[in-house]
């Protein structure tokens, strides 16, 4: 599905990334972590597009993105990023931005196809019940379903991420990763999403990337990846790592100063 | 859908009609009455007589010409505004006017007129607008000040550093050299090339068509340029063509009408709040509707203290100082909430 082989690159001539490789397989949920400032964010600018490749490429099916019209990558990859900006408009009238690159060169109204494609991305991410709403005045959670309908509007195979749950409630959360993961499964979607909950991605992906000062650190299931070693190397902090009773995937707990004293010193 | 498309046409059939009534209103208004039921008499008489060539040779030219410029000023606003997600920016706030004046003063100065013959203005004037946006183009990107304040701060420094470039090539030209310049500067629609004003709403039809070429692109922008290029469109070319659109807008019709200053704010900001954000409705009607508020603004010009005439970038200049004024205090409030 896609492939970044060899990939470098960063802001200016600061090369933040430095050779990644990485293959995602058709159908894949992989989550991306690592410490703030590491190049997450980075390398999800390089795949879209928006950073330019210092050296090596990125590859999707085979084809160099590099080489890609805009609208033809627009058509395959979709991002759902932390923008603030929303400009004036309603809900509805968001999403069907969405369809901007299946227009033609000289159609300007929407066509039958494309609203019946938004009403139903609409359906699966439940925004249809504020369609009419306007964008800038829905709640954080509701804007992150706004978002992902938008990207899914746009049918691509690909669908990326950035943070997509930070600054919710649990509720949405896990309202939000469990709608992607349904989306991974339902209409084969592959996935690839930066995430900072470490619980979260452990629980939801079924591999992880994990980047370490712009250089791939780890990658494997879960449970390969989530270790009390490696987390305590790369993020510097001290941590339990226990299995979750339910689904049996890794679950990291963080242990106050206050208690690591007194364990010291009981 | 359907019901967004019949919103669209009704808009549009408003905003004709409104054009079409001021149109009328223009060719009768004026220190020669001439009344909507004589207008027709005159027309079928033909040739000849005294009323003819006042509508044809004198008020007609006017009008058209108030046609190409304001729509093209409006155009030019709603484009600038769409590419920088602001409000506030049109040609005259980012200064693209004042280099457009500099571009026609010198031509007038060094009399570029006699090898280049009528065109001298309008080239000289798109040449200094471009250079302006070109300007502004290169301190938004490179230097990141996208920053609404600063972007407009330049505009207004840009605009002091022509107007006072201007005095100089004043104060050094020759004195029937003078009296076209500031004639020009005050912004009148008086012109008597019939050439030139077919050329001005050719150029102006012509960037309302180019201007649909990128209403999408122009939607996707109101989320930021990453987001758009996210929905596959190729940023820096659409934004260096727009560029280059925007500046023969405001250079031509700079350089055919003098400084007609915020019809590129107020008409748009007016527009929106019936019409929306969709630039697919807001290009067209605001285009109409900045047509018809310069054609209004100048008959105004030219009969509230008739016989004399005012010249109608002051009077563009007063409405729309006072409307930025109220807008700016407006923005404020919003800025502050985010």
């Amino acid at each position: 599905m896609l492939e970044i082989k060899n990939l470098t690159c960063g802001y200016d001539a600061k090369f933040f990334l430095k050779d990644i490789n990485l293959k995602i397989e058709n159908r894949e949920l992989v989550g991306i972590i690592g410490p703030n400032g590491s190049g997450k964010t980075t390398l999800l600018k390089g795949m879209t597009r928006v950073l330019k490749p210092k050296k090596g490429g990125i590859f999707l099916e085979g084809k160099n993105i590099a080489q890609m019209g805009f609208k033809e990558l627009a058509k395959r990859i979709a991002v759902v990023s932390q923008s603030f900006e929303t400009g004036f408009m309603s809900v509805e009238e968001f999403v069907l931005l969405g369809r901007i690159p299946h227009f033609e060169r000289f159609q300007f109204l929407e066509t039958k196809k494309d609203l019946e494609i938004t009403r139903k991305c609409m359906m699966l991410t439940d925004t249809l019940r504020f369609k009419d709403r306007p964008i800038s005045e829905i709640s954080g959670g509701e804007r992150q379903l706004a978002l992902i309908a938008r990207a899914l509007a746009q049918e691509p195979k690909l669908l990326l991420l950035d943070e997509p749950t930070t600054h919710l409630d649990i509720t949405h959360q896990v309202g939000i990763l469990d709608l992607i993961s349904r989306l991974n499964k339902e209409l084969e979607l592959t996935v690839i999403m930066v995430l900072h909950d470490l619980n979260l991605a452990s629980e939801y992906c079924h591999r992880l990337v994990l980047i370490n000062e712009g250089k791939m650190h780890k990658i494997g299931v879960p449970s390969q990846v989530l270790n009390y070693q490696t987390i305590e190397e790369i993020y510097k902090t001290v941590v339990l790592v226990e299995k979750n009773p339910v689904s049996s995937k890794p679950y990291i707990l963080v242990v106050s100063e206050e208690e690591r004293q007194k364990r010291k010193n009981g | 859908m359907k019901k967004k498309v019949i919103s669209w046409i009704l808009w549009i059939s408003i905003l004709c009609s409104l054009l079409l009534g001021i149109v009328l209103f223009s060719l009768c208004t004026g220190s020669a009455g001439i009344s909507l039921k004589k207008i027709l008499g005159v027309i079928l008489e033909g040739r000849g007589t005294i009323e003819y060539s006042i509508l044809f040779d004198i008020r007609l030219p006017r009008i058209i010409l108030g046609f190409a410029v304001g729509g093209a000023l409006s155009l030019a606003g709603v484009i600038l505004q769409g590419m920088f997600r602001n409000p506030l920016v049109e040609p005259y706030t980012l200064g693209i006017s004042g280099g457009a004046a500099i571009g026609v003063c010198l031509s007038i100065v060094l009399r570029l007129n006699r090898p280049l013959g009528i065109l001298s203005m309008p080239i000289s004037g798109f040449l200094g607008a471009a250079l302006i946006i070109l300007l502004i183009y290169t301190l938004s990107i490179r230097k990141g000040i996208l920053k609404i304040q600063g972007l407009l701060l330049t505009g207004v420094m840009i605009s002091f550093i022509s107007s006072s470039l201007i005095m100089l090539i004043m104060s050094i030209s020759r004195a029937e050299d003078l009296h076209g310049i500031i004639f020009w500067i005050m912004g009148s629609l008086e012109e008597p090339n019939w050439f030139l004003i077919k050329l001005a709403s050719f150029i102006a039809i012509f960037g309302l068509a180019v201007s649909y070429l990128f209403c999408f692109s122009l939607n996707a922008f109101s989320l930021g340029e990453e987001e758009a290029l996210h929905l596959g469109i190729n940023v820096e070319r659409t934004k260096r063509l727009l560029f280059i659109l925007t500046s023969l807008l405001t250079g031509f019709s700079v350089s055919v009408a003098g400084i007609i200053g915020f019809i590129g704010l107020v008409v748009p900001h007016f527009i929106r709040m019936f019409v929306g954000n969709d630039h697919r409705i807001l290009l067209i009607s605001s285009f109409l509707c900045g047509a018809a508020f310069l054609i209004f603004c100048d008959t105004l010009a030219r009969t509230v203290i008739s016989p004399m005439e005012l010249p109608v970038g002051v009077l563009t200049g007063i409405l729309g100082g006072i409307f930025f004024v109220y807008a700016l205090t407006k923005r404020q409030v919003a800025l502050g909430r985010k």
